[in-house]
């Protein structure tokens, strides 16, 4: 098996996991996890190099945030396929007394989380304050940011390109979850981003453009990155994904953005996903 | 005792003793680094900055960002101090705080200058009177307020030895300096000034020194009042608060900010709990400041001596 298929049924299996996670807790964030799923296989499987025996500060190793913390369901079953925890535990998402908390938490102690997000808008800083740390402390490793496109929307995003930019924090490659959607519905009609590539790059940062939901075309664009970093500027990707991409019903829509598919639903969504390493 | 702080003779800003505690933290702790927003002469960081010039990052004015890059900074193994006015340190603030550094439980200390009236002719908009309130409501928070020079350059340095969020409070203005240079400074551990018997008065920053005078004035009227300094607001010294009320039986508590959600609201709750006692509080009530002179304001919002003096008289003749 290629490595490029392996981790195609990686991701696969992601998915499966993220539909049955959510529909067991009949609430969750399906549609960004889904699209994103390729992404953090690529990242977690290829690309990163990081160590699940979990430690905080993440000395000699990559580091990744997720900024947009909705998409929980695909980080934690990212984690968990990655060997920070076990994947029964996936069994707990969203009940009471679990480590796996509606949004990532560092409060309940979970493996691989450094950060609580999902307040929009911040993971982005943590991350640059992360990369400074880095730096301080002459370790050569990257760290990871991944936001929405709607959480862009949030003042404190563009508050951190200035710093970023300013401070040269060219350790770090953020991505953005480009689905063009949000809770209300398509970026445009709820709150046009214009020329997302003109402004980034106005800003100052080295800008790359990737399809999200092409494995091959991922792990190019993040070694790209990784080629464009350490020349002074931070690097970001607009990742072009689709809502919802591997379950048709779910694709290219914002209404399942944060809904929990029913049984029937469920069986549709797990025939069209391929068990490829066994369920939790 | 009473007399002997009282004869102090310099004055200082205790944010001057922030900026001085953090430039000895600089030489003794090479994890300690330092953030600002656009406000580094103000909070008296320049000597930190000149002499660790890459352990500093000026942020510009953007205070939320520079809160999730110092919880970052903390998630990386460094101990971040940011600075700004105690304003945009909390309110402006306040759901990074609560996300990337509360919740997130980083070990971020956020120091914050120009609290409080005694800020004064900048006016309403940055003399920030529910800081407090705010940032004692969150888990996790340790909120100090110190009183002067040498207590707010102790604190800084103590701080950076505890593990954990902090929310350290200190203002503008020229103050005594009367603390003795002797006093320990410890997290959570209130101080006492001077024994009496008729009144406790736990008071906390500018308000140690009003509380001090009140008492000396109201000793020549025979009254006989305990002042105790709370500069550890949370977690707050329960054993010092009963202790003292168990002999006193009377309380009275001052400081330079909203009644609501302050330290006196910290004691009455644990007094009601634990130990119901007559008590008055000194803090500004319900309202907004307004431009001035410090002590102007303070006299103006019911935080000058006359104010300690008459709530304590108020709770003995009660």
């Amino acid at each position: 098996m290629t490595q490029l298929t392996s981790l195609e049924k990686t991701a696969t299996q992601i998915r499966r996991d993220i539909v049955r996670m959510v529909h067991s807790a009949s609430s969750g964030h399906p549609g960004g996890s889904l699209g994103c799923a390729d992404f953090f296989t690529a990242l977690y499987f290829s690309e990163m190099k990081h160590r699940p025996e979990f430690h905080m500060e993440g000395r000699g190793e990559d580091v990744f945030v997720l900024s947009n913390g909705h998409i929980s369901p695909v980080f934690y079953a990212t984690l968990a396929r990655s060997g920070y925890f076990d994947t029964e535990e996936l069994n707990s998402f969203r009940e009471i007394n679990s480590r796996l908390q509606g949004h990532p938490t560092t409060h309940e102690g979970l493996p691989g989380v450094r950060i609580s997000t999902g307040s929009l808008g911040q993971g982005l800083s943590v991350a640059i304050g992360i990369a400074l740390s880095k730096k301080l402390s002459d370790d050569d490793r990257y760290v990871y940011a991944l936001t929405g496109d709607g959480e862009l929307q949030e003042g404190q995003i563009w508050e951190a390109l200035m710093f970023a930019a300013h401070h040269r924090v060219d350790n770090l490659i953020v991505t953005v979850d480009w689905n063009g959607q949000q809770i209300d519905g398509p970026n445009d009609e709820v709150m046009s981003l214009g020329d997302l590539e003109a402004k980034w790059k106005s800003f100052g940062w080295e800008v790359l453009i990737m399809e999200g939901n092409q494995m091959e075309s991922v792990l190019n664009g993040l070694r790209e990155a990784k080629a464009r970093s350490g020349k002074d500027r931070p690097v970001v990707i607009l990742m072009k994904t689709e809502m919802g991409y591997g379950v048709d019903f779910m694709q290219g829509t914002h209404k399942w953005h944060g809904v929990a598919p029913d049984d029937d639903q469920l069986k549709s969504a797990l025939s069209q996903l391929e068990e490829t390493l066994g369920d939790y | 005792m009473l007399k002997k702080l009282l004869n102090s003779k310099e004055k200082k800003a205790t944010r001057d003793g922030f900026g001085d505690g953090l430039y000895e933290l600089g030489k003794t702790n090479d994890k300690v680094v330092a953030l600002c927003a656009d406000l580094a002469g103000s909070l008296k960081m320049n000597k930190f900055i000149e002499s660790y010039p890459l352990r500093f990052f000026q942020c510009g004015v953007a205070e939320a960002n520079m809160m999730g890059v110092a919880a970052g900074l903390a998630t990386g193994g460094y101990i971040p101090f940011t600075g700004t006015f105690a304003n945009f340190s909390t309110g402006r603030v306040y759901d990074q705080i609560r996300q990337s550094i509360a919740y997130s439980n980083k070990n971020v200390k956020i120091c914050a200058s120009h609290a409080g009236l005694t800020l004064g002719e900048d006016g309403a908009t940055h003399q920030i009177l529910e800081d407090i309130g705010m940032m004692k409501m969150l888990p996790g928070m340790t909120v100090i307020n110190p009183c002067d020079y040498r207590q707010t350059k102790a604190a800084t340095k103590a701080i950076a030895e505890h593990s954990g969020p902090v929310y350290l409070r200190f203002g503008r203005p020229g103050w005594p300096i009367f603390m003795p240079e002797s006093t320990p400074f410890e997290i959570g551990k209130g101080i006492l000034l001077n024994e009496g018997s008729d009144i406790s008065v736990f008071a906390t920053g500018h308000m140690v020194w009003q509380a001090l005078q009140a008492a000396d004035q109201l000793a020549g009227e025979g009254i006989s009042c305990e002042v105790i300094n709370i500069h550890t607001i949370k977690p707050l010294d329960e054993e010092i608060i009963l202790d003292s009320v168990s002999k006193t039986g009377r309380v009275v508590s001052a400081e330079e900010h909203q009644i609501a959600g302050g330290l006196g609201e910290s004691i009455a709750s644990l007094l009601a709990r634990k130990r119901p006692t007559k008590m008055g509080i000194v803090g500004v009530n319900d309202s907004f400041g307004e431009s001035g002179k410090p002590t102007d304001l303070m006299d103006k919002y019911g935080l000058g001596v006359s104010d300690v003096k008459a709530a304590i008289k108020r709770v003995l003749e009660s």
